[in-house]
Parts: structure tokens; C-alpha cells; sequence
């Protein structure tokens, strides 16, 4: 870091940037000073922790505030009401896929339609590739036994993206036409981006029934953000020439937004529409925590009963799905219009469309007569779960196996994570705020000091500093390890074209998993322990950060890269000496997304048993202890801000006085 | 104002800044644009008072940043003035609802713009067609009108084509035709060639001009390119830090530059070109023998002036003399010596 404060002086003037610094390692000397003063035994009690009787009660406020407008207020009421609606939704796909017996009562589609379908979609959207991948998908899912529960999920994936998709675009638009309404919104979106899942679910559960309802529900919102930020990027991003052609056109206030705004902001509601459905897919399968039956669910079973064989299958499905749904949404995004020739009949102009509904319908038709083609029973599948589970555990068994995965449980364990971990506890909170604020204030300056200062504090006020800071313990040795693993890799690979796309493709397939997906390599390895924990952030976190890393290095202009050349620098002069100081600021990106992405993680791998906030978040899930689980959630988000803010502004101030574009 | 006059402009002025409005109210009357812009304002269009009659073509012309752009788009109301007045057709444009607005826009005015301004997901047809389809006309006739268009501009066979795959000079082509295709009576260009290869640029510029022939529509012409002015205009407003420096014809503003910075961006146009015999023509003088044509540049007449021995020669317009033409006032034009 001290690195880190040079670049700072060499980029802005001199005065304010020293003064900053310094007061930095001023904040760091009381710190230091008040941790040893701990160790010597001279410092209260009161100022190593904030004592019990000083913590006010938020929980029990909030939860007078929220059963206020529970019940007087009647909030219950209409989320009840909306809940029949949404019920009834939910009840419409789950009878189409998998054949749940509500109205309209047609389904089950038979899974042949919906892999000849998925084929025709994938065909007309990227060729023979993308038609192998959808009908390939569904064939894999029916073929190994798991096509009712994928349905299940899939089912509720239907209501929630198309609504997250319309509500994020119907508050992007306000946001975008409205200052007032962007100003509101923002602080809102950023706490609810970094806002743990766990305090999505209860609110679902207590307003919106246990099951596919809530799962629906706090599947959509956990969408809604990126939405409304595309949307308003998009429609902001309209060339003005554009918008003045849609106005001497003579177009009302209406014409405007539905055929000049909205349709030239294409590619950036696309980009959004593929977000919602990746976000769906991992909320969704997260949504097992409260009880929705699916893919989620059957996983959380499996992983709970150490069933490896059938855990990696189950994986595979939601990897695949998440493949699937984002290569053709993504194709979906770069798909441009084909123009006919003028008097192209009508049929050949809908070639696409006719084909999918006659696959479809001749699938739906074969199905009548050919079991196998409406259902794969339960003596016909594939799945190998038992299997694969012995060869695992046999693999897993052997002695050089065990040898390693023990000696990494070992070092790790014992001599850096442990004392790690009670380094941290033993530091005084004061001390600990001031360290927080230090940084804060070395990297970005007035403003996110302030907030660090703030958020903190409320932290050590919620009460929740212990699991708060262990929870922070696990975010920061994780992403530590990933940054020691992930930046090499990422250097090494940018050192040519072909591995520098070859991984970043890796990482982008890698990043669309859901990330309960990475709990299951952890847990083959190390069990259900401690270092399972943070190997699955580790290997969480490394991906945006290796990306970051190749895409800040390959962006660094060519010339510059050139005259270092021509000036005579050696490959580790050239990379120590230009192209690292230009990528820095990407790469912090990655690093901020990497926090962002351990935060999100340490809270699902409270399933293996933690001691941090995710733990007591998942135990509110049982009850319906709302104000408690809203303090648990904002002591999370309140950390996670604090790195966000601080990292992007250092990563934005570096960019603007490296005159790199954004 | 006459009846002939389409578009008039009183003082008006554009401001861009926090509250411009009050800014105009409180600012000094002889304030400059960089007084203005040092008080944290810029002005955009500064007291600009100007005329366009039926049927003309008038070519604002000046630097980037100039505020021709922001004039014209003043016109149209597509921003909205900070004070003054503007009229176009006997009506003033400030006072109109934003329907009436609509409805003029719809009926009465065309616009084409430097990057065109096509809509990226609708075929050169659905384009040309957009402007009418905006005011409601049914599917049959407006895709009628596209067509006749679309083949006026010489795009037929493409009509089915997105924009992205045509080139600029064809991408600019779809702009004019949908500008024209609610046969508006004022047509608006902001340097609608600009973006263009010096060849195309040709090119297009002379298929307006065939247009313009054919149409003879009220034409407010933008440009940074003065050949192309000159080329194109009947008048020519030249403007600097948003105000106008001059407005006259080609001819005059080569011969009497207003202004300083008039002379200077004149300074290395050919003259010979630009100034017409007509210009020249000197009523109280008669002179004798063969008349030459008053639309006739000082270059066309080169060899004449040069061989020619008589000190006036006469000038006529359809075959009548409206004057004479002092030879060597001429040849000095021709000659580049002031």
C-alpha cells in the first residue's frame, strides 16, 4: 500500500496529497499505540470493545418499525394480495414445465419440444454452435434424471427475469428522465448491491409466503439493479443528433421514448436483459435457503450429506443452464437486423420462428406416443451419482491426495488464518476504526474517510463487532490469497494473444456460474471445514481479479508499450516500469469486485458452518426475526460500501490523472 | 418584414449556464463572449438578428464552435432561446404549445444532420417513412411517399437496407429523403456533408443542388466549408463567438468584408470566382459595344478583360443593360491586386 500512496503523490499536487498521507500514518501511530497499550493490559475495557450496555437495541426498533408498517400501516395485507397474483403466475409456468396440477393444466412440456426449441433459438441467434449448446443443455438435464427439478427452477426463472426486466426498465426510465428520482435511487442501489442475499430472503418469506412466491420475489429484486442502471446508461448514451432527427420528425413526448430512445438504446438494454437473467439463475438457486424447491435445493441436500457424485451432477446442470442462458442472451445483444430483399415471401421472412413452433409441436405430438420423449423415468436416467461419488472419495482417499489437501488445511489453518483471525480480535475497536479510516483516507481521500468513520462506528454500535470483523477476517485472507494466485496468472497470461483470450474466456464462462457453483469444488477437497470456506472465496474472488489484471495490461496503449521498446527496456523493466502503473487502475477494479465478490460468498458459505454474520443471518432465517436480520445484513453492506467507495474513487482519481479513459 | 420573409430573428440569444434567463436580464448590454464566459456563461447565439425569404438559400458560415449549429437548431426550436424573437410563417415559435410545435414540425420543416441521425433499427424505408408515420398517416401512403423519395434520391433498390449497411454518402442520402418526405416548405441542413470524403462530398453536393432545382425550397444551410458556400448560397451570414459579423451576398463579402475577421477568412478565396459582372455593373455607367452576361464571374470573362481594349463594358441582365463595368476594376479582381 505504501506503493500505492507514492503513485497518489506523483499524480496530484503535492501539498494536499502530503498532507493526506500523513495524516493517514498519524491515524495508523494512535492505532498501533492503542493495540499495544491492549497487550500491555493498561487500556480499559470500555475502549477495547464498546461495552454491552452502551449498544443501542436497533433490532428491536427496526422491528417496531417494520411490524408498524406490517401490520398498521397494512403492508402485509397488499403483499398478501400480490402474492395470490404472482401465485398464480408461478402456478401457470410450473404447470407448463413441470406439470404441477393448476390451470391451464396442458404441461408438461415434454422435454424433447423444449430441447428442439432451445436448439431453433440458439441456431437463429449464433449458428450451429450456439443450436448444440441449447439443445445439448436440456438433453444433458433430461438424460441424467434431473429435468423436474431444473423445471422447477426454471419455472420460477420465468416469472422473475421478465418481471425484474420491467421494473428495472420502467425506474431506469424515470431515473434517466428525472434528476430527482436518480439522486434518490443511487444510495439506494448501491446498499442493495452489497447487501447480503440472506436479507433478501426473510423479508420475502414474511411478506410474500415461504416457497416459489418469496423465491420469486427476492429473486427479482435482487435483479432489478443492474436493470435500472443500464437502462438509464443507455438511454443517456442516445446521440443527441438522433433524438433532434426523432423531434424535426415531429415526434410527441411518447413517439420519442418508445421509437428514438428506446429502440437506439438497444445494445445497453440487452446488456441489462442478460444481467437480469444471470442474476436470476444465481438468486434462484440461492433461494433453496427458504425452502424453494429446484436445482438449489437439491444441491443444498446433496453438498449437506456429503453426496459428492450427485452434487457435481447437479452442478454441472446449473453451470450449463448458466451457460446456455448467457451465451444466447449475449449473442442476443450483437444480433443486428437482416434485411430482405424487397417481396421476400412472408414465410421465408419467418423461416426461424416457423421452424421452432414446428419442432415444437411435431416434438409435443411424438411425445403422445413415445414415452421416452415426454419423460425420462427415474430406472432410465444416466446420472452416475453413486458412481462418481466413489471415485471421488476414493481419489480424495488416496494418500498423496489427502497428504496435500491436509498440509494446505495445515499451513493455512495454523499458521496464517488463526492468527490471523485473532490478530484481528485482539485489536481494539477504536484502533481497528482508525486503521479503517487510515486507508480510507491514503487511498480515496476526504469523502470516503468520512463514510469508513461512519460505517464502521455503526458497526461497532450494532453490536455485531466480533462476527463483523471475523466475517471481514475471512473476506480479506481470501481476497489476499486470490491476489497472491490470481495477479500472477493474469500477468502471465496477458503475456500473449492467444492465453489472454483463452482466459479471459474462462473467466467470463467462470463468472456466469451461480456462485453456490463454488462451494462444490471447495467442499470435494477440504470437507466441510474452515478452509473450505475460504478456498470457495479464494477461488471466487480470483476470477475478477485475473480478468482485471489481463484487460488492464492489454489496454495500456500500444505506443507507450513501443517507446518503452525502443527505449531499451527489458519484459520485467517494461512491466514494473509502464505497463503495471498504467493497468493499476483497472486492476483495482478487479480488486474492488473481488472484495464485492467475497462478501457475497463468505455470507453463502455460512452453510458450512461459520462464525461470522452470514451464520447469524441464516439462523433468522428460521424465524421471523426481521429487525435482527436487517442489522446482520447492513453491518455486511456497511463494510462491503466502505471498500467500494474507497476503491473505485482511488481507481477513478488515478484514471483521470493518468488521462485513461474510463 | 415583408411578405416574402419565412423565418425573422429579433435580437436573439442563447445562453447556456445555471439560470441564463436572469443571467440576460442583469448582464451589461456591451458585454463580450469572453466577458461572458469568464462570469461562467457561455453564449451560444448572441444577439443574432436575421432574415430568410421564400425560396432562398442562406449559409451560415463560421469555425467550430461558432454557434451556427446552436442558431439553426434555435430556429426549430429544438432549443429552447434565452431572448428575442424568433418568427417563422407569421408565427412566433415561443409562443407555441408544444403541440403546435408538433404540428409545425410535422408539416412545415425538414432537417438533415451532420451524422445523420438515422434510426439504427429501421430499414432506409421505415427511416424515410419515420416522419409520417409520426403524424399518422396509414401504411399504405406513407410507404408510397417513401418510395417516390427514396427514388429521388437514388436510393432505389436499397430500401430494404439498415442504415449500418450503406455507406455515409448513402447513409446521408436516407437523411435527405426523410427530411423531404413530408414536403416540408423550410429545409435545415447542419453541415450535412461534412462527415463526408471530399469526392462523395462533391457528389452530394451537386445532387442537392439538383434537388434544390427541382424543389426550390427555403433553405437554411450550415458549413465550416466557405467553397461550399459559395458554391451553394444566395446569402451568406458568417459568424463568430455566436454572433453574426456579416450577412450579405457572396460577392459582397468578398469585395466589402464587414469586419476584420470577415477579411481574413475571405483573404485566400479566389475572387475572380465569386464576384459576378452584375456586382460590378455601374448604372450611371453605359459603355459601348457587345454587353456581357451580369451572371457571368470576372474568371469567366478572363480573356475578355484581358483583350478587350474599352475602359467600360456593358453588362446585361436577359439580354437589357443595367449597366457598365469598369475593365480594370475587373482585371484588378482578376489580377488579386487591391
Amino acid at each position: 500500500m505504501a506503493n500505492v500512496a507514492d503513485t497518489i503523490k506523483d499524480a496530484a499536487p503535492a501539498v494536499g496529497q502530503w498532507t493526506r498521507g500523513r495524516l493517514a500514518l498519524v491515524l495508523v501511530g494512535i492505532a498501533v499505540a492503542l493495540t499495544l497499550l491492549r497487550y500491555a493490559g493498561l487500556l480499559p475495557d470500555a475502549l477495547f470493545r464498546l461495552p454491552e450496555a452502551l449498544i443501542p437495541p436497533f433490532a428491536l426498533w427496526l422491528d417496531v418499525i417494520f411490524n408498524f408498517i406490517k401490520d398498521d400501516l397494512g403492508l402485509l395485507a397488499f403483499t398478501r394480495m400480490l402474492t395470490e397474483g404472482l401465485e398464480w403466475l408461478l402456478d401457470v409456468t410450473a404447470n407448463l414445465m413441470f406439470g404441477k396440477r393448476r390451470w391451464p393444466y396442458l404441461g408438461p412440456i415434454p422435454w424433447t419440444a423444449v430441447a428442439a426449441v432451445a436448439a431453433v433459438i440458439g441456431y437463429y441467434l449464433g449458428g450451429w454452435r450456439m443450436a448444440a449448446l441449447g439443445a445439448g443443455t436440456f438433453i444433458w438435464t433430461a438424460l441424467i434424471g434431473q429435468w423436474k427439478i431444473a423445471m422447477e427452477t426454471m419455472s420460477v426463472l420465468m416469472v422473475a427475469a421478465p418481471l425484474a426486466f420491467f421494473i428495472g426498465l420502467g425506474l431506469g426510465i424515470l431515473a434517466w428522465k428525472y434528476t430527482a428520482v436518480n439522486r434518490a435511487i443511487k444510495p439506494i442501489l448501491s446498499v442493495l448491491q452489497t447487501l447480503p442475499f440472506f436479507t433478501y430472503l426473510l423479508p420475502a418469506v414474511i411478506f410474500f409466503k415461504v416457497g416459489p412466491t418469496a423465491g420469486a420475489v427476492a429473486t427479482t429484486i435482487y435483479a432489478i439493479p443492474p436493470m435500472i442502471l443500464m437502462t438509464t446508461l443507455g438511454l443517456q448514451k442516445v446521440p443527441s443528433e438522433v433524438v433532434e432527427a426523432g423531434n424535426m420528425s415531429g415526434c410527441s413526448k411518447w413517439q420519442l421514448l418508445r421509437h428514438v430512445y428506446l429502440p437506439s438504446a438497444r445494445t445497453e438494454i440487452l446488456v441489462g436483459v442478460n444481467q437480469v437473467i444471470m442474476l436470476c439463475l444465481a438468486m434462484v438457486v440461492l433461494t433453496a435457503f427458504i425452502g424453494m424447491p429446484g436445482l438449489g435445493a437439491k444441491l443444498l441436500a446433496m453438498m449437506g450429506s456429503f453426496k459428492l457424485g450427485r452434487s457435481f451432477e447437479i452442478g454441472v446442470t446449473i453451470v450449463l443452464l448458466a451457460v446456455t442462458l448467457d451465451r444466447m442472451s449475449k449473442a442476443w445483444v450483437v444480433k443486428q437486423p437482416e434485411h430482405f430483399e424487397r417481396d421476400t415471401p412472408w414465410w421465408r421472412r419467418h423461416v426461424m420462428l416457423l421452424t421452432g413452433l414446428a419442432a415444437f409441436v411435431f416434438f409435443c405430438i411424438a411425445a403422445q406416443f413415445v414415452e421416452v420423449f415426454a419423460e425420462i423415468g427415474r430406472k432410465q436416467n444416466f446420472s452416475q451419482g453413486k458412481e462418481i461419488d466413489t471415485l471421488i472419495k476414493q481419489f480424495l482417499a488416496l494418500d498423496p491426495v489427502q497428504n496435500t489437501t491436509g498440509a494446505i488445511r495445515y499451513v493455512l489453518n495454523v499458521w496464517i488464518l488463526n492468527p490471523f483471525r485473532d490478530f484481528l480480535l485482539s485489536i481494539p475497536t477504536p484502533a481497528f476504526i482508525l486503521c479503517v479510516v487510515a486507508f480510507a483516507l491514503a487511498l480515496g481521500g476526504k469523502r470516503p474517510a468520512v463514510y469508513g468513520a461512519i460505517f464502521f462506528s455503526l458497526v461497532a454500535l450494532s453490536g455485531w463487532w466480533d462476527r463483523s470483523v471475523i466475517t471481514l477476517y475471512s473476506v480479506i485472507s481470501a481476497v489476499t490469497l486470490a491476489l497472491l494466485i490470481g495477479v500472477p496468472v493474469g500477468i502471465a497470461a496477458a503475456r500473449s494473444e492467444k492465453w489472454s483470450q483463452r482466459v479471459l474466456l474462462a473467466c467470463d464462462t467462470a463468472q456466469t456460474f451461480p456462485s453456490f457453483i463454488y462451494l462444490i469444488p471447495a467442499i470435494m477437497l477440504f470437507g466441510i471445514t474452515a478452509t473450505s470456506v475460504v478456498m470457495s472465496i479464494l477461488i471466487f474472488a480470483m476470477v475478477p481479479l485475473t480478468r482485471y489484471t489481463i484487460e488492464g495490461l492489454r489496454t495500456v496503449p500500444p505506443e507507450m508499450t513501443e517507446a518503452a521498446d525502443m527505449a531499451g527496456a527489458t519484459r520485467m523493466q517494461k512491466l514494473v516500469k509502464v505497463q503495471l502503473p498504467l493497468a493499476l487502475p483497472t486492476m483495482a477494479v478487479g480488486f474492488n469486485q473481488a472484495i464485492m465478490f467475497a462478501f457475497f460468498m463468505v455470507i453463502i458459505a455460512a452453510f458450512i458452518g461459520t462464525q461470522d454474520l452470514g451464520q447469524e443471518l441464516q439462523r433468522t432465517l428460521a424465524g421471523t426475526d426481521l429487525g435482527k436480520n436487517f442489522v446482520l445484513g447492513i453491518c455486511v453492506s456497511l463494510m462491503a460500501l466502505t471498500f467500494d467507495l474507497t476503491i473505485m474513487k482511488w481507481a477513478a482519481d488515478q484514471k483521470k490523472a493518468l488521462g485513461l479513459p474510463d | 418584414m415583408t411578405a416574402d420573409t419565412v423565418i425573422s430573428c429579433k435580437n436573439v440569444w442563447k445562453i447556456f449556464g445555471a439560470d441564463p434567463e436572469r443571467y440576460l436580464r442583469s448582464m451589461p448590454a456591451d458585454h463580450s463572449f469572453d466577458d461572458i464566459r469568464a462570469d461562467g456563461y457561455i453564449a451560444g447565439v448572441k444577439d443574432v438578428s436575421i432574415e430568410v425569404s421564400r425560396g432562398e438559400m442562406l449559409v451560415i458560415m463560421g469555425l467550430s464552435g461558432s454557434g451556427k449549429s446552436t442558431l439553426v437548431r434555435c430556429f426549430s426550436r429544438l432549443h429552447e432561446i434565452t431572448g428575442g424573437s424568433i418568427v417563422v410563417e407569421g408565427q412566433d415559435i415561443m409562443s407555441l404549445s408544444e403541440k403546435e410545435l408538433i404540428e409545425l414540425r410535422r408539416n412545415k420543416m425538414g432537417m438533415v444532420f451532420q451524422s445523420f441521425g438515422l434510426l439504427p433499427h429501421r430499414t432506409v424505408l421505415e427511416n424515410v417513412a419515420f416522419p409520417l408515420e409520426m403524424r399518422g398517416q396509414d401504411k399504405h401512403t406513407r410507404r408510397e411517399r417513401a418510395l417516390e423519395v427514396v427514388k429521388l434520391v437514388g436510393l432505389e433498390g436499397r430500401e430494404e437496407y439498415f442504415p449500418r449497411e450503406l455507406s455515409g454518402g448513402q447513409q446521408q442520402r436516407v437523411g435527405i429523403a426523410r427530411s423531404l418526405a413530408i414536403e416540408p416548405d423550410i429545409w435545415f441542413l447542419d453541415e450535412p456533408f461534412s462527415a463526408l470524403d471530399p469526392l462523395i462530398r462533391r457528389e452530394m453536393q451537386d445532387e442537392f443542388l439538383r434537388l434544390q432545382g427541382m424543389l426550390g425550397k427555403t433553405i437554411v444551410f450550415i458549413t465550416h466549408d466557405f467553397d461550399e458556400a459559395l458554391r451553394l448560397a444566395d446569402r451568406i451570414a458568417i459568424m463568430k463567438d455566436g454572433a453574426v459579423e456579416q450577412c450579405d451576398t457572396p460577392d459582397q463579402i468578398v469585395l466589402n468584408p464587414a469586419t476584420e475577421y470577415v477579411r481574413k477568412f475571405t483573404e485566400d478565396i479566389d475572387k475572380a470566382r465569386v464576384v459576378h459582372a452584375g456586382v460590378l455593373a455601374q448604372a450611371d455607367a453605359a459603355g459601348e459595344g457587345e454587353p456581357v452576361d451580369a451572371k457571368a464571374s470576372v474568371q469567366d470573362l478572363a480573356r475578355l478583360l484581358v483583350h478587350d481594349t474599352r475602359p467600360v463594358i456593358p453588362v446585361a441582365t436577359n439580354g437589357t443593360v443595367i449597366g457598365g463595368m469598369d475593365r480594370i476594376a475587373a482585371l484588378d479582381i482578376l489580377l488579386e491586386a487591391s
